[in-house]
């Protein structure tokens, strides 16, 4: 076991060098920069045995790891906002091929006007492309994440890429300890990655070639199936990682729920945030809990309801906009209740786009509102909009 | 009897390509030149059709079908996952005009700046085809073609992909063409041999979108070369060297009028065209002479 003081970022190129990535395609953009960098080392000194092409685009990124993974190989990438927006086509490319390529996304606001602070539009933007989506919110969970996702991906249940997500700056350029395990440790717990179908010369085949209507209806089935499955996979995935380094991870966390009226539903760093206030909110008296969605798709639909059932309110807090429509947390979470008999009262609540800083009293602020049942219930509640 | 071409066939019978199609005739020649240890990357043209729906393959070679603007770095991909498997094999990306010349060249140019090892293949027949017949960047100066009409032909010459990848200084670039299959075998083969990024660009013509008859592609591909429009070169390490030099190179015309694209050309537009193929060919000369 080594402990360092590292960047949210340093902690992704960790978690790909000890997942022994085979092919890493990547391109710079701020805040992802110093992801790539260290991996760029890592490559060049040899203490990553990898081959590492320096694309010239997020798309050719995205292109280069599906090539690699088509032919077998693990990949990695990483990118931010409008890299990642720029791999829209090959995302879908990557997921439809059934490819379980891994990928960290460092929340950014989508331009213009240029900011390059935190902000979950991006990502959100992606969520119908067929990639699992999970949503850190401190470094030992970004460097822990990344060794997980390759397990859960590469899972025959699942065979998905997947998008491990952190905050811009808040997460990726905010120094903290991660622990991380030995080598030989992490090598039984993430085997080498051995491809059940790849281009293969002794096994020729096409892959990706025209398909008619008769059977591309059954394929997208498939591809809906092995996310729900999926579902499982990480739950049993977060908990052979919990039994064999002491951290557990599941679906969501949840918070201070018990005997809690009303829960947070929050995602990202805000969770962090959020925990302080729920802390000092819980001493004052109030029965108040919250539930960090580390998995965003597939959406934890059961555990949802699950803790729904036993509260009276619930206040989503989404750092992303769907322009005409609402926050996409809000939207899932409402979705899921809908058929639900006692279902609790649910507001949504938009903050911190574009990076905008979230503090403890505007998470106090909003759960003493949402308590008092003063937010607007079938609109947008802005928070701290100065106009 | 000493056969000149390899007699092994990896491509199969009774494909779906349009009669006469240079593009087909032009896969078959390239995987006998390449053999069984190739990897075939297909991005979208006529080759996503002709390369059979599922779950056919048209190739006896494992192929890879991907987006419009990804051929070589998808090779590229897969070129580093072979290596480090450790696995000793040719990939080859196919392209066509559009996803070489216009969509792909971005992808195309990066690859070959970082001198990956791939062959790149573009198949050239000189328009978007295969989603009937819109003009590329690799189509002929007056041409008709459905986005550009007879009234308002193509304004521009064929951009000279040739020359912005021998500007990307890397080991191998070749012209070849069907009528001439030894002459592309053989630059095929050079190519299996050589390390980093190789780029052959053969003229393909295409009956449906050059408004031509079927029996006259190898005709047409070989007046190509005879009249100089598509000279037969190649480019090793920066060396040029020309294959073929037509003593008495033929009339533009007599190319020109065989294909229902260039109908309604006048004697002066021809009269045009035959003075820009002939500097041209003496810059290609110079070249030669020089480099």
């Amino acid at each position: 076991m080594v402990k360092k003081v590292i960047y949210g970022n340093h902690a992704v190129s960790y978690g790909a060098r000890d997942a022994r990535a085979e092919v890493i395609a990547a391109y710079p953009i701020t805040p992802q920069t110093q992801v790539v960098e260290l991996l760029s080392e890592f490559c060049a000194s040899g203490e990553l045995k990898a081959k590492f092409i320096k694309v010239e685009s997020e798309h050719s990124a995205m292109a280069a790891c599906v090539g690699a993974s088509a032919a077998g190989a693990r990949a990695f990438t990483a990118t931010s906002s409008q890299g990642l927006a720029l791999m829209h086509e090959m995302l879908h490319w990557a997921s439809n091929a059934r490819h379980p390529i891994v990928m960290a996304n460092i929340n950014r606001a989508m331009g213009p006007p240029w900011n390059i602070w935190t902000d979950q539009n991006d990502s959100i933007s992606q969520r119908d492309t067929g990639w699992l989506q999970f949503y850190c919110s401190t470094n030992q969970e970004v460097y822990d994440t990344t060794l997980m996702t390759f397990k859960i991906c590469e899972n025959d249940k699942v065979l998905l890429p997947g998008m491990l997500v952190l905050d811009a700056f808040v997460l990726s350029h905010t120094s903290e300890v991660v622990d991380m395990p030995l080598q030989e440790e992490i090598d039984e717990f993430l085997p080498p990655y051995r491809a059940k179908y790849k281009l293969d010369l002794d096994d020729p085949r096409a892959f990706g070639g025209l398909m008619f209507p008769d059977w591309y209806y059954e394929l997208k089935y498939k591809q809906h199936t092995s996310m729900e499955e999926a579902l499982d996979v990480i739950e049993k995935v977060g908990k052979e990682f919990g039994d064999r380094f002491g951290r557990y991870y599941g679906l969501v966390e949840e918070y201070r729920i018990e005997e809690a009226e009303i829960v947070l539903i929050v995602s990202g760093t805000i969770a962090q945030t959020s925990k302080e206030a729920v802390d000092i909110l819980r001493k004052e008296g109030m029965k108040i809990g919250l539930v960090r969605m580390r998995t965003f798709r597939p959406f934890p639909k059961e555990k949802i309801r699950k803790i729904a059932s036993k509260v009276n309110k619930m206040i989503v807090i989404d750092r992303n906009i769907s322009f005409g429509s609402e926050g996409a947390f809000f939207t899932e979470t409402k979705a899921c209740l809908y058929n639900e008999k006692d279902r609790p009262m649910i507001f949504g609540v938009i903050i911190g786009l574009g990076g905008r800083d979230v503090t403890v009293e505007d998470i106090m602020k909003i759960a003493k509102k949402g308590k008092e049942g003063k937010f607007k219930v079938n609109e947008i509640n802005w928070w701290g909009v100065k106009l | 009897m000493k056969l000149t071409i390899p007699e092994e066939e990896l491509m199969y019978e009774g494909t779906v390509d349009c009669q006469g199609c240079g593009a087909g005739l032009a896969m078959r020649y390239a995987l006998k030149a390449l053999g069984k240890k190739t990897f075939v990357v297909i991005p979208a043209c006529c080759w996503s059709i002709i390369a059979g729906p599922f779950p056919y393959s048209a190739l006896q070679v494992p192929l890879y079908h991907t987006a419009f603007e990804t051929a070589a770095v998808v090779s590229a991909g897969i070129k580093a996952a072979l290596d480090m498997k450790g696995i000793d094999a040719t990939v080859m990306a196919w392209a066509g005009d559009g996803g070489t010349f216009d969509i792909g060249i971005q992808a195309l140019s990066a690859v070959a700046e970082r001198n990956d090892d791939i062959i790149y293949v573009c198949y050239d027949n000189e328009a978007y085809m295969n989603t009937g017949i819109q003009r590329s960047s690799a189509t002929p100066y007056k041409a008709w073609t459905t986005t550009t009409p007879r009234k308002y032909p193509k304004a521009r010459p064929k951009k000279n992909i040739d020359e912005i990848l021998v500007a990307h200084d890397i080991p191998y670039v070749a012209t070849a063409s069907v009528a001439y299959p030894e002459d592309f075998i053989r630059k095929m083969k050079k190519a299996k041999d050589i390390k980093g990024t190789r780029f052959i660009h053969v003229l393909a013509p295409c009956p449906t979108g050059w408004r031509s008859l079927p029996e006259h592609t190898i005709k047409l591909a070989r007046l190509a070369v005879q009249t100089n429009i598509f000279p037969l070169y190649e480019v090793e390490n920066g060396k040029y060297k020309i294959n073929i030099k037509p003593k008495n190179p033929k009339p533009v015309e007599e190319y020109l009028k065989l294909q229902g694209r260039f109908r309604h050309l006048t004697g002066e537009d021809i009269k045009e065209i035959q003075e820009a193929t002939n500097k041209k060919w003496k810059k290609l000369l110079r070249k030669e002479e020089f480099f």
